[in-house]
């Protein structure tokens, strides 16, 4: 645990803060993960995480499968609280606020931090009412406020032109990209703070993908993005800060083009030259 | 060559193909067997006048229907008492229906067809359908109208045939006033005595409220008095005519037009007469109510006791089984706990279902219906209100019966939902119970349908449990009427099922009353066939929609 704790500590934060855009964006934290370990039943998945992630930016986590940042991710808005035999100890804090106090309503945090899952799942409804689902549960059923709404999310997640016409069409007669799409769009309808993407393009075809990262790309002028990946290229693509993660350990996070292109750590070298995972 | 042939595996799809073939003929010889019986009953059949001498008797006549002939070797016909002549290889006997059971004392004959001497199909042989004593085999000499012929011969049938339709409209008029007017006064005159008795309970009965009572009370016997003087002239008017006709045996009978349903001449009918007939036959058996200990007739209540019975029971099942399961499923920790219960639910589908009725009987109608008595209908004592089978009480135990089934079909639908829907929901900070009521119980939908389509079929065809909790072999009254709150749960109600059980082994006159069971059995698949249809369609339009995601 201890030599764990060093090697995430050692990380150097200024190379964090020499990111590719750093000096554009203000360098404001927006989620902080203090000494995290999860725990499900008796196996360790996550071992003591120290991590920040900035507002406004993209922050990508690689590694091979089940190194746990998928893990990771989901503890952000709390989704580990299905899992019956998870136990998580440690803090993240959005905004300051540790989203494992006992007072954080759970629905409350994850109207905050919205998520996209790998695979596109849409609710057997209209397209309308999948992106209207998060306000309804608000309690909105003002009509111009929810046709204004679903029209910024889908504009927002660059369905609105193809789809305009079909809004009463049920969302799963969508293409796969097109319902991921769509699921993003839902997201954003609710205005979360931060963005959680669990390998969102990994179940699509290339050029869903390539409209996937675009999106991406322009998300983050408005939400902080998290973003798992499988991908290294597409990291290197829509990130500006990757963290690799091996074996449920953070081994090293940095600026997207330092840790591509001058590594610390020897994994982190092996791993993005292929030599593992 | 026999071995390489049990290797290639033929045999074993043969007798796959056996067992599924034997299915197939099985179902198909039930329903066939049952419609062709059934539905046969309601065809006019031919009239045959038979001259018939048994050895050493006097030569007679018999006129009646051919219903069926069996036939039986020589050897066994001695044996059981019959003279054989030695060149004689069969017996062959024919089953008459010969009707006019007010003069000859039975309606079915056995005849010999060697005694018969010469037989024929007259077109003047009449059918009278009566409203007693069964039908009337013979031939129309006159119709009468207040005692005086008014017409005889060839002109007697088109008189007689007005005369019926007008009779028929009389008697119509007569029924509605009877059920519907003098029904209703009935059922405010008692509700009358109830209020009066509960007032007296109370001790809240003064002077004033005695005079209201009274006054009402008054008011509705004005009105009785002249529905009666209504009632006795339409009586008046309808028996004034009647009609003569010549039985088999060459004596008269008059029969008053009161009693008849129907006259025709079957052998004098055209096809197209005879499909009319036909039509009219079984529109008279899905609509009427039934006649003569349920052998003749309708069997109209029965229909909408079943159905009735069925739609309540679904009413209660279904909500009551959902919301079981959802908590099965959804809320309680998975474990040891919530195993126990699934078998024991597994099993009450298993418990016999004349059990169910014994618990229904013991439970919902003596405890539960008694002490609903006990508390809020005091002033009915003794007659019991909830406390005696009826409607309300053979519902809930079908529901008792079918709720495994509804259970455990909501709670694999439920289990089917993918986990990613769940977490899609739950993400854009919907809490359980949203997610639950917005997407996993629609989503799940048309598995409930599914179990409530096995729910309905098991409880539409349940007789055993029925005949403990609520149902009667005549019921005087639909449980649905115009008599305010309208429905009456606590009524007695018909039951297809029990339909076929009375008339074909508590009915007087079985021979007469066999078809009918054909006819209602044949009835009581269609009814559960389009129950079950209905249920389908509602399941498949919700599964188009809900459509599950692909992987």
């Amino acid at each position: 645990m201890s030599a764990q704790q060093e090697r995430t500590h050692s990380i150097d934060m200024s190379s964090v803060l020499r990111g590719k855009e750093a000096s554009e964006h203000t360098n404001e934290v927006c989620i902080k993960v203090e000494n995290l370990n999860l725990f499900y039943g008796e196996k360790q998945a996550l071992h003591g995480i120290n991590m920040e992630m900035l507002k406004k930016r993209v922050t990508a986590y690689i590694g091979p499968s089940g190194c746990g940042k998928s893990t990771l991710l989901r503890c952000i808005n709390r989704m580990n609280d299905l899992v019956d035999s998870a136990r998580i100890d440690g803090k993240i804090l959005l905004d300051g606020e540790n989203i494992y106090d006992k007072e954080v309503r759970v629905a409350a945090l994850r109207r905050r931090v919205g998520m996209v899952f790998q695979k596109p799942n849409p609710f057997p409804k209209s397209i309308f009412e999948n992106v209207a689902y998060g306000l309804r549960i608000q309690g909105v059923n003002d009509k111009r406020i929810l046709e204004e709404t679903v029209e910024n999310a889908l504009r927002g997640a660059a369905l609105w032109d193809e789809m305009k016409d079909r809004l009463n069409d049920n969302a799963l007669g969508m293409s796969g990209g097109q319902q991921q799409r769509l699921v993003i769009a839902r997201a954003i309808a609710i205005e979360p703070e931060v963005l959680l993407l669990d390998e969102p393009a990994s179940a699509l075809d290339p050029i869903s993908t390539l409209k996937i990262e675009e999106l991406i790309n322009e998300l983050k002028e408005k939400y902080t993005i998290v973003i798992v990946t499988h991908n290294m290229q597409q990291a290197a693509r829509v990130s500006d800060y990757t963290a690799f993660m091996y074996m449920g350990e953070l081994i090293e996070i940095g600026a997207t083009s330092e840790l591509f292109t001058n590594p610390v750590k020897k994994q982190t070298e092996d791993y993005i030259t292929g030599r593992y995972g | 060559m026999m071995t390489s042939w049990f290797k290639s595996g033929a045999p074993w799809i043969w007798l796959n193909a056996a067992a599924v073939s034997t299915c197939l003929i099985m179902v198909v010889g039930v329903l066939g067997l049952v419609a062709v019986r059934g539905v046969g009953h309601f065809w006019p059949h031919q009239v045959t006048r038979f001259s018939y001498q048994e050895e050493g008797k006097q030569p007679r006549t018999i006129i009646g229907e051919k219903v069926d002939t069996s036939i039986t070797p020589a050897a066994m016909a001695k044996a059981t008492g019959f003279k054989m002549a030695d060149d004689e290889e069969t017996l062959v006997q024919y089953l008459i229906k010969t009707g006019n059971r007010d003069v000859t004392g039975a309606d079915f004959l056995w005849i010999q067809a060697r005694n018969v001497k010469e037989h024929s199909d007259p077109v003047n042989m009449m059918v009278v359908e009566r409203r007693e004593w069964g039908n009337f085999y013979g031939q129309l000499l006159e119709v009468k109208e207040g005692g005086k012929m008014i017409a005889s011969g060839d002109q007697a049938w088109p008189v007689l045939q007005a005369k019926i339709t007008d009779a028929l409209g009389v008697y119509k008029e007569i029924a509605h006033l009877e059920k519907k007017e003098i029904g209703a006064i009935n059922y405010a005159l008692e509700r009358l005595r109830l209020k009066q008795r509960k007032l007296e309970l109370q001790n809240r009965l003064d002077d004033a409220a005695k005079q209201q009572i009274a006054e009402e009370k008054a008011g509705f016997e004005v009105e009785y008095k002249q529905y009666q003087t209504q009632l006795a002239d339409l009586y008046q008017k309808m028996r004034r005519n009647s009609m003569v006709a010549k039985t088999e045996s060459g004596s008269t009978l008059e029969i008053p037009l009161t009693k008849v349903v129907r006259a025709f001449q079957p052998n004098a009918m055209s096809l197209s007469d005879k499909l009319i007939h036909y039509g009219a036959k079984v529109w008279e058996f899905l609509t009427d109510d039934p006649r003569e200990a349920n052998t003749e007739g309708g069997i109209f209540p029965a229909i909408f006791g079943t159905v009735m019975m069925v739609m309540l029971m679904s009413v209660f099942v279904t909500p009551f089984g959902v919301i079981a399961a959802v908590y099965l499923r959804e809320y309680a920790k998975q474990g040891f706990t919530t195993r126990l219960i699934r078998i024991a639910v597994n099993n009450l589908a298993g418990v016999p279902s004349v059990v169910y009725g014994v618990f229904g009987l013991g439970f919902f109608v003596y405890i539960l219906g008694g002490n609903i008595d006990r508390l809020f209908f005091p002033e009915s004592a003794p007659a019991p209100v909830y406390g005696t089978p009826g409607l309300l009480w053979a519902s809930i135990t079908l529901a008792l019966l079918t709720l495994p089934v509804v259970i455990v079909s909501t709670e694999e639908g439920l289990a089917r939902i993918p986990s990613s829907i769940r977490e899609g929901s739950l993400a854009l900070g919907a809490t359980k119970l949203e997610t639950l009521w917005l997407t996993v119980l629609p989503m799940a939908s048309p598995a409930m349908m599914t179990g409530l389509i096995l729910a309905v079929a098991r409880a539409a065809g349940e007789v055993a449990p029925l005949m403990l909790v609520g149902v009667v072999k005549l019921a005087p009254a639909l449980p649905l009427d115009g008599n305010f709150p309208f429905l009456h749960l606590d009524r007695k109600f018909m039951h297809l099922g029990f339909h076929i059980y009375d008339v074909g082994f508590q009915s007087p006159n079985v021979e007469a009353a066999r078809p009918l069971v054909y006819a209602t059995a044949l009835l009581l698949v269609l009814v559960i066939v389009g129950l079950n249809l209905a249920a389908i369609l509602i399941r498949n339009n919700l599964r188009e929609k809900y459509r599950a995601l692909e992987g």
